[in-house]
C-alpha cells in the first residue's frame, strides 16, 4: 500500500499538476505509455499516484480511497455536502482558475443583477407560466446562493456542456457556468450579471479527513508535507 | 446512537394509536402514494425543495420525488372530488433529504389530521391545535402559534402600488429579502445604482445584444416600464413600515399579543379583520380548553420554513433541545387549495387547517433519549 496521491488523469490540468510537484522535487508521472492510467512517482518512498478524473476525485477523497487529491474546489464545493467536514484544503495551487458566474442574454438591458435576475423570473412566470430556467451542471451550487440572495420562480435545467448554446436554442433562458476569460459568454451574446459571483474556483490540493492511515503512512504524509512546504 | 433508537414496530403501532383517535374525531383514514409528481411540488414549493426532498426519475413519467409531505397529495385528492366539508387521516413515512445534518433521519412516519370546512375556521384551527396538543400533553413541549395572515392583511393595506404589495407578498417567507424590499419601496435605502444608470439612458438598448431566447424584446420593454413606474411611485409612508415592523415585533402570551395587535389596527385599519379572526380563535381554543393565557404567540412564527400557511400556524417543540425538530406542528393553507383546486376548475379552494405528528420522535422522548 502507500499513501495515495489523487492527481487528475489528462489535459492542462495533469501537466500542470506534474509541474507543480515537479518544482518541489517530487516527479510525478505515467508509468508507461501515455495511453497508461498507472502513475510513477520520484523523490519520494511510499508515495502512490492514481490518475482519475478531476470529476470523481471529490468522491474518492470522501470515500476515503485516496489519501490526498487534486482537483477543482467547485468540483468539491458542489459534490459533497459539508465539504469542509470531509477535506481539509492543503493549498491552492495556482492554476486551472474559473469562475462561477451567471449570465442572461445582453438583451436583458433590465437584468444587471440578482436583484434584476428575481423580478425579471417573477414576471417571466406570469407570462410564459414556467420557472424561468436557468442551465447548469453546479446544481446545488447554484441552488444554494440563489436561495441564500433570496432569488424565487427559477428552475435549475441540467446541462453537462454547450451550455451557452442552451439560450439560442430556447431550452433555458440564462446561464450559470464556468468562465475563466467570458470570451464564450461573449460570442453567445450572454452577458455577466454584476454581483453574481457565485464561486471562484482554482486546483487545489485536498487532503481526507476520511481516509485512514498506518503509521507508515502518516510519517510519508509528514514527509511529503514537508517537502511541499506545506507542514 | 442508532442502536437505541426504538424499533420500527413500537414507532408503527404508536402511528396507528394516533390515527385511530382522529379517525374516532370523525376523519378518514387516507392514503397517499408514495411517490409524487416532481413537477407540481416544485411548481408550488421552488428549487429550494431539491434540497430537501429526493428526486427520481423514469423515462415515461418523467420527475417524481418520494413524498416529503401528505399535505399536497391529500389535498389534491380532496379537490379532485372531496365531499364537503371533510376531514381525514393518514399515517405514513415521508422522505426529506438531508444535505447538512447526517444526524437529521431522512424518513420517517407522520401522523396527520386536516379539516376541510368554511363553516367556521377559527373554530376548526381550534379543534385541530387542541387535538394535536392533546396527542403530546405527556411531553410537555413549549407550544408556539402565529398568523401570517396578520402579516399579509398588512402589505395589502400599504399606501403604495399594486406592483409593490405583489412584490411583498411574493417574499413574506424570505424575511431578509422582505426588508430589503420594504426598505426600498419606503425610501430608506436607495434604488440600485445600476438601475438608477439604465433608466436614465437615452436608449436602454444601444448595447443590447440581438433578441435570443424565450424572454423577449416586449419583456425587456414592459420591465423597463415597470422601473420607470416604480421609480415615479411614492415612498411607502414611514409611518406604515414602522407599523409592520411593529407586528413583526409581537412576541408575547396570547391576550397580550393580541391587545397589542388591536393597539397597532388602530393605526393600520386594514388589519383589523385579520386581528378580530385571531380573537376569535383564541376564543375558541379556550372552548377547547387550552390554556391561551399561557400559550406564546410570535408574529413571525412559521415565517420562514411554513411556506404554504397564510393563517393560523402552530408548532410543539422540545423547549431544552432546540436542535430537534418540531414533534408536532400545523396551520392553516386556505391559499394551497386555491393554487391546487385551479388545475380542476375549482379555484375558489376551501378553507382548511391541519397538522402532523412525529410518533418516531414522541417514542424517543418517552424513553428519555433526548432528555
Amino acid at each position: 500500500m502507500g499513501l495515495k496521491l489523487g492527481v487528475p488523469s489528462k489535459g492542462r490540468l495533469m501537466e500542470k499538476t506534474f509541474d507543480w510537484f515537479g518544482a518541489r522535487g517530487v516527479t510525478l508521472g505515467r508509468a508507461g505509455s501515455d495511453r497508461e492510467y498507472a502513475g510513477r512517482v520520484e523523490g519520494i518512498e511510499g508515495v502512490e499516484l492514481v490518475l482519475l478524473s478531476a470529476g470523481e476525485i471529490p468522491r474518492e477523497l470522501n470515500a476515503g480511497r485516496i489519501h490526498l487529491g487534486v482537483t477543482g474546489t467547485d468540483l468539491v464545493r458542489e459534490k459533497l455536502g459539508q465539504w469542509d467536514q470531509r477535506v481539509e484544503e492543503l493549498a491552492e495551487l495556482g492554476f486551472g482558475h474559473a469562475d462561477l458566474i451567471i449570465a442572461v442574454p445582453q438583451l436583458w438591458v433590465d437584468v444587471e443583477t440578482l436583484d434584476d435576475l428575481d423580478e425579471a423570473a417573477a414576471a417571466f412566470r406570469r407570462t410564459h407560466g414556467i420557472r424561468l430556467r436557468i442551465a447548469t451542471k453546479y446544481h446545488r451550487l447554484v441552488r444554494d446562493y440563489l436561495r441564500s440572495h433570496g432569488v424565487a420562480d427559477y428552475q435549475l435545467v441540467d446541462s453537462q456542456g454547450a451550455t451557452e448554446g442552451t439560450i439560442k436554442n430556447e431550452t433555458a433562458e440564462a446561464v450559470a457556468d464556468i468562465t475563466s476569460t467570458g470570451e464564450t459568454l461573449r460570442a453567445n451574446h450572454l452577458k455577466i450579471l454584476s454581483d453574481a459571483l457565485v464561486l471562484k474556483s482554482q486546483a487545489t490540493l485536498f487532503r481526507s479527513r476520511r481516509a485512514e492511515l498506518t503509521e507508515a503512512e502518516r510519517a510519508t504524509l509528514a514527509e511529503l508535507l514537508e517537502r511541499l512546504d506545506l507542514d | 446512537m442508532v442502536n437505541t433508537l426504538p424499533d420500527r414496530a413500537r414507532v408503527r403501532s404508536r402511528a396507528a394509536l394516533l390515527r385511530a383517535g382522529f379517525e374516532q374525531a370523525g376523519a378518514a383514514v387516507v392514503e397517499a402514494p408514495v411517490l409524487v409528481s416532481a413537477e407540481a411540488l416544485l411548481d408550488l414549493y421552488g428549487e429550494d425543495l431539491r434540497a430537501r426532498a429526493y428526486t427520481t426519475f423514469d423515462a415515461l413519467r418523467g420527475e417524481q420525488m418520494l413524498r416529503p409531505d401528505f399535505t399536497v397529495p391529500v389535498v389534491q385528492m380532496h379537490m379532485e372530488g372531496g365531499a364537503e366539508p371533510a376531514r381525514y387521516t393518514y399515517a405514513g413515512e415521508v422522505f426529506r433529504r438531508q444535505e447538512e445534518d447526517e444526524a437529521r433521519t431522512n424518513e420517517y412516519l407522520q401522523v396527520g389530521f386536516e379539516i376541510f370546512d368554511g363553516s367556521d375556521p377559527e373554530a376548526a384551527d381550534a379543534e385541530v391545535f387542541a387535538r394535536l396538543q392533546h396527542a403530546v400533553a405527556p411531553l410537555g413541549l413549549k407550544a408556539t402559534t402565529g398568523d401570517i395572515g396578520i402579516l399579509m392583511a398588512a402589505v395589502d393595506g400599504l399606501n403604495t402600488t399594486e406592483a409593490r404589495k405583489r412584490a411583498l407578498r411574493r417574499h413574506l417567507w424570505r424575511p431578509a429579502r422582505f426588508k430589503q424590499l420594504l426598505d426600498r419601496f419606503a425610501g430608506r435605502t436607495p434604488q440600485p445604482a445600476t438601475r438608477t444608470a439604465l433608466l436614465e439612458q437615452a436608449d436602454p438598448f444601444a448595447e443590447a445584444g440581438p433578441e435570443i431566447g424565450l424572454r423577449s424584446r416586449a419583456e425587456v420593454e414592459a420591465r423597463l416600464e415597470a422601473l420607470r413606474a416604480d421609480a415615479a411611485a411614492d415612498p411607502v409612508p414611514e409611518a406604515e413600515v414602522e407599523l409592520i415592523e411593529a407586528i413583526l415585533k409581537v412576541r408575547e402570551t396570547l391576550p397580550y399579543a393580541l391587545e397589542r395587535l388591536r393597539d397597532i389596527a388602530v393605526d393600520l385599519a386594514p388589519i383589523s379583520g385579520a386581528v378580530e379572526r385571531l380573537a376569535r380563535r383564541s376564543q375558541a381554543l379556550s372552548a377547547r380548553g387550552v390554556n391561551v393565557e399561557a400559550l406564546e404567540f410570535e408574529a413571525t412564527y412559521g415565517r420562514t420554513h411554513m411556506e404554504y400557511y397564510d393563517g393560523f400556524v402552530f408548532g410543539f417543540v422540545v423547549e431544552r433541545r432546540p436542535d430537534l425538530p418540531a414533534v408536532a406542528s400545523g396551520g392553516r393553507y386556505d391559499a394551497l387549495t386555491r393554487e391546487l383546486g385551479r388545475a380542476v376548475g375549482k379555484p375558489q379552494g376551501i378553507p382548511a387547517v391541519g397538522g402532523i405528528l412525529r410518533p418516531g420522535l414522541m417514542v424517543e422522548l418517552e424513553d428519555g433519549l433526548w432528555a
